[in-house]
């Protein structure tokens, strides 16, 4: 029997299409490894660098009452002891694929972390050009289209594997951004990264967050990322992943109909916990069979035409 | 609570309503708050002390009837040391209560517990066995164990709670200032050579939970042990507490000792720093 949720993005095969975000538990084989137990089709390391990094000081994350703010500024313990955390998934060998998110401060560092990320193992590169609160990096390289096709480039001649690019929504023109990346090469493009936000306490008048500024996730920015993904869509061939408040089935099947081939899910688990990969799968197959699409595929930016 | 449950036992601005010092080293702050009175024994909350840092604290008293909860604080770093000099009426932050806490009720047959405290490890025990010999009426045997006598936390009050022949409170010291000479685990190998118990609670170092974790593997009893792990979002998603398949801020961080098996390669070994390599304990 064909399976109807299964689709393939730049060649990876994802058995549904659900992901797991990149920043989300991605720090530890095990983890991840349990994500997947929990059903995700394809898993998302954390942003991954040249050197370890420990972050921001907390508060890291504030809670708001529609969403997370968090500026965890790239904690991360850098490719080069990463290896050892997706041999434990990769021997596995489970035909779940394995992105390993990447970020770094020019475009040759971005090239050499894919480069080392493609050697011990990843299925694909997610280039993190979107993080919006770490100087030098992420969305100071994202909203500049030059700056990204430069690292889009550099990137696609240095790996055989997909080469996926995640995009900020903190620009005026996200469309120009996705054909820049598009036009260089890109092989998916996942929209979007968090919303540059902050949280001022009322009470102590001080700004929560240990880096201020932080990105909002969560249910207030899907209705922002689903624009973002239904306005690439017209624009540009590249199959998108569509990430930024996923948490039910109704969310994923929202992504699908503006236009992206999967969708990525991350601040749900702090309420859904981990089921909530199951659950949305099993939402998007009754809505399928229900509505009588033979696939996924069949809905992929059904609303365009509609 | 909002409709959205991100924002469940969010950040709330707390006044600090009494200060004990405890003591040289360890005070204990009293709240009023409805929801962390309520708090499971073992869970935990987050601190933000404003413009300094946010620290993952446990309960050391949870009272619902008088809408109270205090956290018990050792001076041990930045964001304690500005804690310890706050007063009453200072403002705090506090989110929680977070995670799993310790199954009081589990498998009481018998009646019979042990609860082995190590250093601030009673913190998160002093509530376990209010609620054991208050509620449940359970013969409680109380291991409390630290380096030297001015460290022992909550004498008073354990010696209060345990004023009854069927209970046992037996104090360690390092240096024998007071109670026994030696080590809690020496003490708790003696006892479970020759006694059964429905369940052994432990706190305290890793290494003295591990030792726990394994005198009762060999003499099958049942076990809970609360874990501790440099903590970020204390929500589940940042994956910064992880042990094994566990993030210890959502699935503990009390884990029971069919849970500890399943993380065996990590649990008295490593844990992680804040950029996630690994650190031996």
């Amino acid at each position: 029997m064909v399976n109807r949720l299964a689709v393939d993005i730049a060649g990876l095969k994802l058995k549904n299409p659900t992901m797991l975000a990149a920043g989300i538990l991605g720090m530890s084989g095990a983890s991840m490894l349990e994500v997947i137990r929990n059903g995700a089709g394809a898993v998302v390391t954390k942003s991954l660098g040249l050197k370890p990094r420990k972050g921001y000081a907390n508060p890291a994350i504030v809670q708001v009452p529609c969403g997370i703010i968090n500026a965890m500024g790239l904690p991360n313990p850098s490719i080069n002891s990463f290896g050892e955390e997706i041999l434990e998934i990769k021997q596995l060998k489970l035909d779940v694929p394995l992105i390993v998110s990447v970020y770094g401060f020019s475009a040759e560092d971005f090239a050499k972390v894919a480069q080392k990320a493609e050697k011990i193992g990843a299925d694909a590169v997610e280039l993190n050009v979107s993080c919006p609160h770490v100087e030098g990096t992420g969305c100071e390289i994202g909203q500049n289209p030059k700056l990204v096709a430069e690292v889009v480039k550099k990137v696609k001649a240095t790996v055989k594997k997909p080469v996926i690019l995640k995009l900020t929504p903190n620009v005026d023109d996200i469309v120009a951004i996705a054909e820049a990346g598009a036009k260089a090469g890109a092989d998916a493009i996942t929209a979007i990264n968090t919303v540059r936000a902050m949280k001022i306490d009322v009470e102590t008048t001080k700004p929560i967050l240990a880096n201020k500024f932080g990105g909002l996730s969560g249910p207030p920015i899907k209705p922002i990322a689903v624009r973002c993904v239904y306005e690439i869509y017209e624009r540009v061939k590249t199959p998108i992943i569509g990430c930024g408040g996923v948490a039910t089935w109704e969310d994923a099947v929202e992504f699908l109909l503006a236009g992206a081939s999967a969708v990525q899910i991350g601040s749900a688990i702090a309420w859904k916990d981990l089921g909530v990969f199951k659950s949305v799968t099993k939402g998007i197959d009754c809505y399928l069979r229900r509505k009588g699409f033979r696939s996924v595929k069949d809905i992929v930016g059904l609303s365009h035409r509609s | 609570m909002s409709v959205y449950l991100t924002a469940a036992n969010q950040l709330r601005i707390l006044k600090i309503a009494a200060v004990k010092n405890e003591t040289a080293n360890v005070k204990s702050f009293m709240f009023h708050d409805k929801t962390a009175s309520n708090a499971l024994p073992g869970q935990f909350v987050m601190i933000w002390i404003p413009g300094v840092d946010e620290v993952p604290m446990s309960l050391s008293m949870i009272n619902p009837e008088q809408n109270l909860m205090a956290i018990s604080v050792e001076k041990v770093g930045e964001a304690t040391r500005a804690l310890h000099k706050m007063k009453v009426g200072d403002l705090v932050g506090i989110r929680g209560p977070f995670g799993k806490g310790y199954r009081v009720t589990d498998n009481l047959k018998t009646g019979a517990a042990m609860i082995a405290a190590g250093g601030t490890g009673i913190i998160s025990l002093a509530p376990v066995c209010e609620q054991l010999v208050k509620n449940k009426g359970c013969r409680v045997t109380f291991l409390l164990g630290a380096k030297t006598q001015s460290e022992l936390l909550f004498i008073e009050r354990l010696k209060n709670l345990l004023d009854n022949k069927k209970h046992r409170f037996i104090a360690t010291t390092d240096d024998g200032s007071c109670g026994e000479k030696g080590l809690i685990t020496t003490v708790a190998e003696n006892i479970l050579a020759k006694e059964k118990f429905d369940m052994v609670f432990a706190c305290g170092p890793e290494a003295m939970m591990y030792k726990m974790f394994m005198l009762c593997e060999r003499t099958k009893m049942l076990f809970q042990a609360s874990l501790e792990r440099f903590m970020r979002c204390a929500v589940g998603i940042c994956g910064t507490c992880v042990i094994g398949k566990f993030r210890v801020c959502r699935d503990g961080p009390v884990f029971s000792g069919e849970e500890l098996r399943m993380v065996k390669e990590e649990f008295g070994l490593f844990k992680r720093g804040a950029n996630g390599r690994k650190i031996n304990l």
